[in-house]
């Protein structure tokens, strides 16, 4: 179990190693998500700017427009949310190289409560032209993520985590736009996760099988653009989906896949997701169990697909 | 009026017992809660809802932790409950969510909207002729988000003088000290030349605070209240690791010990 955060952070200074171009703005919160390391190694590309979201969204396009590749973070929902037309109007309409960090993703923040439980940042930046969105699973694929990004022309956001979640993946399996991953192959049902909840479609399948119910579970890292090769494979194979996130239930993955397959290969999609409601204080754990976002119900779930048939 | 330290008490023991809030930041805004809960305030406690009473929004909602122990200090509610900070279910939401908990008149946790908020609350109110008044307290690093200086352009223009803001100048923020993150000074000149009338005191000082807040003047007023952040344990002072960080049991302890 480690934190993607520290996954993230440590692409980031890799990717700082290779490229001269990498260059961190932060918003006062580098000691809670780690980016003191970035500072404290290249003290001269590392600027703070204060709690002040929508300049570093704007720091980062100007800096981008100067030939820079900008790493911006803060936590996902002001990374994402705060400078939304920022994002969108500077940083994606121009196609710029920026990349955006939005740390403590989902309700991994569980204390904190509902406005710092970031539950709408992938459908606020998976609707923005020329944006790529990805969603790493564990601290391994986060900082492939990070690296991956360096090569991506136009504006990339990453979503991880603050608290420690399972590993799925060895250090050295790339992430590649566009590319998904699929983990486990079976015929009655396909599960497609992102994030923290590909472990859980992992666990979720193992008490599937327990009771002879095989399902692929595919790792949906890459949302924007999103891998329709394997979601064209998965249809041909079962007819059911069930996918899951730490998410709203709109505009997020289950909006993705269901945008895709809907016109290509029509079939029933399920959702595990936050059920249009916010979050509330409690430990992580607790706050995912109360927003139904667990191994438990993705069984369910996939139970329930196959009873309608 | 209880004393600061019992206010200062339950600050630490709730933070230690969720195991994760703001000590350093809830502890600099013992005195202005008290002044204001039991001073200046017009409230009913015990009837929270009361539409002629005066409207508090902690636009810092980090400091959470404050606002309930005075809360429930002041009657709103059972000094027992202040056990379940950051519990699931408990209403005492890591940032204060309105409608989980008496006496709340704004949920609050991103920065930088308090004012806004405030400023819109105010106008509404006096529209309707209400006397209510609404007081804001914004953190000194909070000064950085723009969003507070549209509201600071827009207050007096508007000629809203029903809404008192107070500045916790704890001179600290989450990385470092706020002159070594992102400098906010002249502080009173910036908010002199938005059209304010700005006094500054200290901000643990009781007969300081009940002056500054006693200012008569035909324009909005904004207090600077001087503070140390971690006010009270000396080892919390001035400390940005304290910022967002539970003491552990022996912390706990010797922190305790410095209020006896
Ligand atoms: C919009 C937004 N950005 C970032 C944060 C994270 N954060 C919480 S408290 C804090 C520092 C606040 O400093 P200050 O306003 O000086 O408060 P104090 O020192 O009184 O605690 C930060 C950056 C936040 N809550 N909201």
């Amino acid at each position: 179990m480690r934190p993607t955060r520290e996954g993230y952070i440590e692409g980031l200074l890799e990717a700082a190693e290779m490229d001269k171009r990498v260059i961190v703005v932060d918003g006062d919160v580098s000691r809670s998500t780690g980016t003191i390391a970035f500072k404290r190694r290249f003290p001269d590309r590392f600027f703070n700017l204060g709690i002040a979201e929508q300049n570093m969204a704007e720091y980062s396009a100007g800096l981008a427009l100067a030939g820079y590749i900008p790493f911006y973070s803060t936590y996902a929902v002001f990374a994402a949310g705060r400078a939304w037309d920022q994002i969108r109007t500077s940083i994606c309409n121009m196609n710029l190289n920026v990349r955006i960090g939005g740390a403590h993703g989902g309700s991994s923040v569980g204390p904190d409560g509902a406005t710092h439980q970031a539950l709408e940042d992938i459908a606020i930046t998976r609707v923005l032209p020329n944006m790529t969105v990805l969603v790493p699973a564990d601290s391994n694929q986060t900082r492939q993520a990070v690296l991956a990004s360096l090569d991506i022309n136009g504006p990339v956001y990453i979503r991880y985590g603050r608290n420690p979640v399972p590993e799925v993946y060895n250090r050295d399996i790339p992430v590649v736009p566009g590319k998904g991953n699929l983990l486990l192959e079976g015929n009655h049902a396909t599960i497609v996760a992102v994030g923290v909840m590909v472990a859980y479609a992992l666990e979720a399948a193992e008490m599937l099988a327990a009771k002879g119910i095989y399902v692929s579970v595919i790792d949906m890292v890459s949302i924007k653009p999103l891998d329709t090769d394997l979601l064209l494979d998965a249809a041909e194979k079962s007819k059911f989906f069930v996918t899951a996130e730490d998410h709203q239930i709109n505009g997020g993955l289950f909006g993705a896949v269901s945008e895709f397959l809907s016109q290509h290969a029509p079939c029933r999609i399920i959702p595990v997701a936050v059920n249009n409601r916010f979050g509330c204080s409690g430990t992580p754990e607790e706050v995912m169990k109360k927003l139904e976002l667990t191994a438990d119900i993705i069984k369910k779930k996939v139970e329930i697909s196959l009873e309608i048939d | 009026m209880v004393a600061a330290k019992v206010i200062r008490q339950d600050i630490l023991k709730m933070i230690h017992d969720a195991g994760s809030g703001h000590p350093g930041g809830s502890l600099s805004l013992v005195e202005i809660l008290l002044h204001l809960y039991w001073k200046e305030m017009k409230i009913e406690p015990k009837n929270p809802a009361w539409q002629e009473r005066d409207r508090l929004i902690l636009s810092k909602g980090h400091g959470a932790p404050a606002l309930y122990s005075i809360l429930a200090r002041r009657g709103y509610f059972s000094v027992d409950r202040l056990n379940s900070l950051r519990k699931l279910g408990s209403g005492l939401e890591g940032h204060p969510h309105m409608q989980s908990l008496p006496g709340l008149d704004c949920s609050t946790g991103s920065l930088g909207h308090g004012l806004g908020i405030a400023a819109g609350l105010a106008l509404g109110l006096s529209l309707k002729k209400s006397k209510s008044r609404v007081f804001c307290i914004l953190g000194d690093g909070e000064l950085q988000e723009g969003s507070i200086w549209e509201s600071a352009m827009s207050i007096p223009a508007l000629k809203q003088t029903n809404i008192t803001v107070v500045i916790d100048r704890n001179h600290v923020q989450l990385d470092d000290f706020v002159k070594n993150v992102m400098p906010v000074e002249p502080l009173a000149e910036k908010w002199l030349s938005f059209g304010w009338f700005v006094v500054t005191c200290d901000g643990h000082n009781m007969d300081e605070l009940k002056k500054a807040f006693s200012t008569k003047t035909d324009k909005p007023l904004v207090i600077i209240a001087e503070t140390v952040k971690g006010k009270g344990i000396s080892f919390m002072e001035n400390n940005a690791l304290w910022h967002g960080k539970a003491p552990d049991e022996e912390q706990l302890k010797n922190a305790l010990k410095e209020l006896k």
